[in-house]
């Protein structure tokens, strides 16, 4: 109860920061008075409201999302080193920003938006099918080495696009290093329903995927369909993960970060460990942007960099604290 | 004869093309403790995983209390018959009291919120076990004899009236072997529970069962209680093993002295 009240104080500061500090700092009244009484001719509630909410949203769907497909995959094949990335996702998106932007030569924000998350889908959908999912044998070593395949291609794909078009390049190497600045731009109000109804579905679908994370043997024994669960399970994770580098771009580590943390906070009871990756990828996201705006202002560091770089030392942080010997 | 739990008609088992398990045909009685036996690779565990329906027989039939098992629904099947693998493994840093809580899996609708039922049943199950001390506990800090009883209580926490294990004493030491063959008869004593357990040790069987299946590699040898399964010609025939079958000092219930 205790730590769930600090999340929530936690997650409400950070949204807090990133409404109010910017060019123009913003009071908590003014804040307030921009969703209760929005006025279109004071010029603070035109910035929290066309400026700074998107950028919350965006921050939202990605944190959150990131950090509930993390603790779904990492559950799912009871690895700690699982990432959500390992359904080829990211590079799915990239390929299809890249490719988008080779044959339209549209380079708009919202565009290569519109195109991340289709790719993103194909290409878990890919990884599904080329790890046997749909005879049902898709176990997590045959996932991740499909996924591992199909990550490795696509990017080679992506590099030998970018290096022949130089016009490509100059998008790509924006797009790569996820930023929430242009989520004004972005297809937002549809990757938040898809992200909203992943999590819906990995909740639902928790107390089943807590059964197969015991081995398939003793999960059919406990009356479910692994081959089912697995299939939504996957899905969840496509449906969040996907919306997240489509409003925000890849950001890494966050789906890598966040579960070991739920788990701290949650201990082993997957919807409260979803709930709390939740609270707990959505609040280092909204730091790193709001470190990210500070530290070079008036100019910014992307957030996709920012998580990077608090991630990595709180990673090694967290390894360095599980137990010795502790198995993968 | 009392009734029976489960029937394997002309049941064949295998992998691929290996057929492990030709043409069988045998009755467990019910609400009795039953041990299958017989040497590695003879297709124990592979009958053990038919009659809980993990693997599809290639040919036969499977029936429990009557009812061809192919026939029951899934979740229906898992409130009736629980099965414990071998050498099942725990997510890491998991507490007892949270891997016993996944026993409850078909007993939960997906909106369902965690019911007194459920909690019951769990406290139970961890009371049976003697684990109701350390539920806090991680299950990797445990002693092998006390993982064990942890996921014996996840599938006592499952409630069914057919509860099948996979070697449950494998790993452990003599007394833990004992702890953990009294509490499955318990089990059944207390509640008529059926138990089927595959077991490798044959005088322990012989203490803790009502019923005996001895499998050879050329499929049943003898099945029955244990005074008729276990003698020299069957010992002979199902191991190739020379032995000698004396009353077991303490329980009276035949020991096997190989020579």
């Amino acid at each position: 109860m205790k730590q769930t009240i600090g999340l929530c104080i936690i997650l409400l500061i950070a949204i807090a920061l990133t409404l109010g500090i910017g060019v123009r700092d913003v009071t908590l009244m003014d804040m307030l008075q921009a969703f209760i009484a929005f006025d279109p001719t004071n010029p603070v509630h035109v910035v929290i409201h066309s400026v700074r909410t998107p950028r919350l949203v965006a921050a939202l769907v990605a944190g959150a999302g990131l950090g509930m497909a993390g603790t779904v995959i990492q559950s799912l094949t009871r690895n700690p080193l699982a990432d959500p990335g390992i359904l080829g996702v990211n590079s799915g998106a990239a390929f299809a920003v890249v490719v988008g932007a080779l044959l339209t030569g549209r380079s708009d924000s919202g565009w290569m938006s519109a195109m991340a998350f289709p790719g993103a889908a194909l290409a878990a959908i890919s990884v599904f099918m080329l790890g046997g999912g749909a005879r049902g044998q898709a176990g997590p070593v045959r996932l991740a080495l499909a996924g591992t395949a199909l990550n490795a291609l696509l990017l080679s794909l992506v590099s030998a696009i970018v290096l022949a078009r130089n016009e490509t390049l100059e998008i790509f190497r924006f797009w790569v290093t996820g930023s929430l600045a242009q989520a004004d731009v972005r297809p937002l109000a549809g990757m938040s329903v898809t992200a909203a109804i992943g999590a819906a579905l990995a909740l639902l679908l928790a107390p089943r995927i807590e059964a197969l994370s015991l081995g398939s043997a003793l999960a059919r024994g406990l009356g479910t369909k692994p081959a089912r669960i697995q299939f939504g399970a996957l899905l969840a994770v496509t449906l969040m993960t996907g919306s997240a580098v489509a409003v925000a771009g890849p950001i890494a580590f966050l789906g890598l970060l966040v579960p070991p943390l739920a788990r701290r906070v949650a201990g082993h009871a997957l919807r409260r460990e979803l709930l709390a990756s939740a609270v707990i990828g959505a609040s280092i996201l909204l730091y790193a942007d709001t470190a990210g705006r500070l530290i070079l202002a008036p100019s910014e560091i992307r957030v996709g960099i920012m998580t990077a770089l608090i991630g990595a030392p709180m990673f090694i942080f967290i390894a360095r604290r599980l137990r010795p010997g502790a198995s993968t | 004869m009392t009734a029976t739990a489960l029937k394997t008609e002309l049941l064949t088992l295998g992998y691929r093309d290996r057929i492990v398990i030709q043409d069988l045909t045998l009755e467990l009685p019910d609400g009795k403790v039953t041990s299958i036996l017989g040497p590695n690779g003879c297709g124990k565990s592979t009958l053990l995983k038919a009659m809980a329906r993990l693997i599809q027989p290639l040919s036969g039939h499977v029936s429990l209390a009557g009812e061809e098992i192919l026939k029951i629904e899934t979740r229906a099947l898992a409130r009736r018959l629980a099965i414990l693998p071998q050498a099942s493994k725990a997510p890491e840093g998991i507490t007892v009291a949270d891997l016993v809580k996944r026993g409850r899996t078909p007993w939960r609708g997906l909106l369902a919120p965690w019911s007194e039922a459920d909690a019951e049943a769990c406290e139970r199950a961890l009371r049976e076990v003697g684990l109701a001390d350390l539920a806090e506990r991680a299950v990797d800090e445990l002693s092998g004899g006390q993982r064990q009883r942890a996921w014996i209580a996840l599938v006592l926490a499952q409630d069914t009236p057919y509860l099948l294990l996979d070697e449950p004493t494998t790993w452990l030491d003599l007394t833990h072997q004992l702890e953990v063959l009294s509490l499955l008869r318990e089990r059944n004593r207390a509640h008529g529970t059926t138990v089927v357990t595959v077991l490798h040790d044959l005088n322990l069987a012989a203490r803790f069962s009502d019923h005996l299946v001895l499998l050879g590699r050329d499929g049943l040898v003898e099945t029955g209680a244990p005074e008729k399964v276990l003698t020299e010609a069957n010992l002979e025939k199902a191991f190739g093993l020379k032995a000698l079958v004396i009353p077991d000092p303490v329980t009276g219930t035949p020991m096997v002295v190989p020579r």
